[in-house]
């Protein structure tokens, strides 16, 4: 286009060049930002994965979501305590998942503590060994209750582990023989329960609460049911078996199962124990064997449906990642875990000062 | 001839009756579906009214806190600690900093609530009978926090009585608002009697007020201190990731368009490109999560849940929608403006450059900004990439750990203190929902003054 300008009459000269001043001021914006956008895309290829060779200095923690309240107030107050550190961050995911982000590996993309409310299996820990993370360190720290609740308009529920088996499991001993699941009413199970239609939320499998509700309240249901003679394999699956139809699995936290009882008021609902106190207002607390589920009651081993609490650091981590060492041992304060701590207020039932005590021990001298 | 006369106007009157009767059987088909059409509109625009006047109710309400002025004293028979540390001479800057800390460390162990406790109960009127517990209960559990932090700050308080404002506690908040039934009873009450009592007294005499709730706007998310939890973290990490989207979505959709429309060969190639573009587009969020999960966080080994992280995953999801958009107005541009410029002279970068792309500016702004607010508000692909994790700390730069607005809705949803949570939550989707509005509201006006200019 030059040629054309030089090349034209005098007449046009005054116009033209004003016009391609315009273009070239329009260029130059143009360009500026191409270049602006090409060394940004440049840096985000190259350069963050280069920024992240710096240590990180934030502890990660993941898993399952009973500790999760627990573990970010600790985390809140740690930040707050500890001016030297930042606020660990915590994650969720379930005790499964947790654990599964744990044995990932060694390295500070991976996370430094996961959150369990049961112990690792043996199948994880060797997860754990194959990826090369070897120094795993236990903490248990409290213990938690899982409880029965239902609609507080509703009637009230006194189940035994055996009631509730009858109402959940697929098939049932009637007469000595194995049948479909009868039931369809709380009544008809025992006289002394409610007229009410049979309806169940419990926990899914990514819970660590569902190991708990198998283990303390199906399977002990199962046994006491007096099941035909069989076979090892038929036998785990008649007591883990669960019918579909009056029985919902929910994946979500316990926001979840409460709004399943808000749609369903005949719902029976099982929450942990400190979700239960924080909505007393809407919620209504069943029995098991007797016995009201408390703080108390889960401290003095009455109460059957309670669990530990536990969660796990990566040894390789400590040093590595600042503030580990401290975040565990103010965990495991009087101030945080201990009788009349913040966390009995938020939920937690404290354990004897004596098992902390043996805990600290281990988790100083080493791997377990 | 009248018999033919009337034949012919025996056949133009059933014609006409024919023609009304099709006209009104057109007209009334016509109005049938005008009708649904309204009818359509009512229901959509109902739904939409109900959703709105359902969260601005219940949110409307959490954008009040209620205040509590307290008479604090800083009694030294309750704080035993030593002077703040004195730098000595030739001390070095370490020496100085891990004694500060030290000092700092000791003084966040001494039992702050017992000065809480200690002015609750000053200003609780004389003969109440109320236990440690329950006093407690009435100031949210960040009080101690604020009376140490202002301590750290001004250690020559020691011995002196401030006026303080904080925080009342959630479950207080509950009881003064009736979140939960007030004629319960004492069992399904979360605060004691005796509690109850003193917050109805502290309201009536003023000791508890009703402010705005700036702390909504300036604190990070607490577990431990629910009244006391905000939304500037999330806020702030949606901010960098929508930076992050900005940056490299607009320049690389824009660039790539270019190249599509107007120097690609036509082939089979660039065929099956356009087909893949458009297929993306419609890939479900949530792949692109665990797409980013395994590409970003497992392979490149960037930081789980940092906005980072999160940009670049929204990224991939906004890049289909501008490059379409942009394709789209490139092809709407009349090809008279491209001969012309070719004519001049004008080489095709030019006539692309200098001709084209101007022209269809207003188009690209719109889809970007229509694409960032569709980003703004993803939640799925997020929660794949840790990014839903408690973090009560403000990211400073993308590296950092973040949750983002939709995750923080998503958090608050599940936090088991629901009588207080769903305000907040509702609070929270207000704020969200404002933010997309002036988005796209900045795109509409933009539209129209680029188009008018245009």
């Amino acid at each position: 286009m030059v040629p054309l300008v030089k090349g034209g009459t005098g007449n046009e000269l005054p116009e033209r060049p004003a016009r391609f001043e315009l273009n070239s001021e329009r260029e130059i914006p143009m360009k500026t930002a191409l270049y602006a956008s090409a060394a940004v895309i440049a840096l985000a290829a190259f350069g963050t994965p280069a920024a992240f060779a710096q240590s990180r200095d934030t502890i990660q923690v993941a898993g399952s979501s009973t500790v999760l309240p627990f573990a970010s107030i600790v985390a809140e107050e740690f930040g707050a305590v500890f001016p030297e550190f930042k606020t660990p961050v915590v994650g969720s995911g379930g005790t499964g998942g947790g654990l599964k982000q744990f044995c990932e590996g060694v390295g500070e993309n991976t996370i430094d503590i996961a959150n369990a409310s049961r112990q690792i299996k043996d199948s994880e820990l060797e997860a754990c060994t194959a990826a090369g993370v070897t120094d795993v360190r236990e903490i248990q720290f409290g213990y938690d209750g899982i409880v029965f609740a239902s609609a507080a308009s509703g009637p009230d529920f006194a189940l035994t582990p055996v009631q509730v088996f009858k109402a959940i499991a697929a098939k049932v001993p009637v007469d000595g023989a194995m049948v479909d699941n009868p039931y369809t009413k709380w009544s008809e199970i025992d006289a002394s329960l409610p007229d009410q239609a049979i309806a169940l939320a419990i926990p899914g499998s990514n819970h660590g609460t569902r190991e708990v509700f198998e283990e303390k309240v199906t399977n002990a249901g199962c046994e006491e049911a007096g099941l035909p003679e069989m076979t090892e394999e038929e036998l785990e699956a008649a007591c883990t078996t669960f019918r579909q139809d009056v029985v919902v699995e929910i994946a979500g936290d316990y926001t979840e199962t409460l709004a399943r009882l808000t749609s369903n008021t005949d719902t029976v609902g099982v929450f942990g124990l400190s979700f239960y106190e924080q909505n007393t207002d809407t919620l209504k607390v069943a029995t098991v064997n007797g016995v009201v589920p408390s703080a108390e009651a889960v401290a003095a081993g009455e109460y059957p449906v309670s669990r530990p609490l536990f969660f796990y650091v990566k040894g390789q981590h400590i040093g590595v990642i600042p503030g580990i060492e401290e975040y565990v041992q103010f965990f495991l304060s009087e101030q945080m875990s201990g009788a009349g701590g913040t966390l009995e207020a938020a939920g937690l039932i404290p354990q004897p000062a004596e098992k902390t005590a043996e805990v600290l021990a281990a988790f100083s001298a080493g791997a377990m | 001839m009248t018999d033919m006369l009337s034949t012919g106007q025996q056949a133009s009157i059933d014609r006409t009756r024919l023609i009304r009767a099709g006209l009104r059987k057109r007209h009334l088909s016509e109005n049938i579906f005008k009708g649904l059409g309204l009818a359509a509109i009512i229901l959509a625009l109902g739904f939409v009214a109900l959703l709105f006047v359902d969260i601005v109710r219940k949110g409307v309400p959490a954008f009040t806190q209620s205040n509590l002025h307290l008479a604090i004293t800083y009694d030294p028979a309750i704080l035993k600690i030593d002077p703040p540390p004195v730098r000595a001479a030739g001390q070095s800057d370490a020496d100085f900093q891990a004694a500060n800390l030290k000092w700092q460390r000791d003084l966040a162990m001494l039992n702050w609530n017992k000065v809480i406790e200690a002015s609750l109960r000053a200003a609780a009127p004389a003969g109440l009978e109320i236990d440690a517990k329950a006093l407690l209960s009435i100031a949210e559990t960040d009080a101690r926090h604020v009376v140490r932090e202002m301590f750290v700050a001004n250690p020559s308080l020691l011995g002196q009585t401030v006026e303080v404002e904080l925080l009342a506690s959630a479950n207080a908040v509950n009881w003064i608002r009736g979140n939960i039934d007030r004629s319960l009873g004492d069992a399904q009450q979360q605060l004691s009697a005796s509690a109850r009592t003193l917050i109805d007294e502290f309201v009536a005499n003023g000791t508890i007020t009703n402010g705005f709730a700036w702390s909504i706007f300036t604190n990070v998310d607490s577990r431990s201190a629910p009244a006391s939890a905000g939304l500037l973290g999330a806020f702030v990490g949606t901010l960098w990731m929508m930076l992050i989207v900005i940056v490299l979505a607009v320049p690389i959709g824009v660039a790539s368009a270019i190249y599509l429309e107007e120097f690609a060969p036509k082939s089979r190639i660039t065929d099956f490109i356009e087909v893949n573009i458009n297929n993306l587009a419609a890939v479900p969020s949530i792949v692109f999560g665990l797409l980013g999960a395994a590409a970003f966080i497992n392979y490149m080994h960037l930081p789980i849940s940092a906005p980072i992280v999160g940009g670049l995953v929204l990224t991939l999801m906004t890049l289909p929608t501008i490059i379409i958009a942009t394709r789209g107005a490139l092809l709407g541009v009349s090809p008279a403006l491209r001969q012309a410029a070719l004519g001049m002279g004008a080489s095709k970068t030019q006539m692309v450059f200098h001709h084209v792309l101007p022209v269809t500016f207003p188009s690209i702004l719109t889809a970007t900004i229509l694409g960032v607010a569709h980003a703004l508000g993803e939640t799925a692909p997020l929660l794949l990439i840790g990014m839903k994790a408690f973090v009560a700390a403000v990211p400073a730069t993308p590296l950092d750990q973040a949750t983002a607005l939709p995750v923080q809705i998503y958090l608050w949803q599940g936090n088991e203190n629901r009588n207080f949570f769903e305000p907040r939550t509702a609070a929270a989707i207000m704020v969200l929902l404002l933010v997309m509005i002036c988005l796209n509201g900045v795109a509409i006006y933009l539209r129209s003054r680029l188009e008018k200019r245009a």
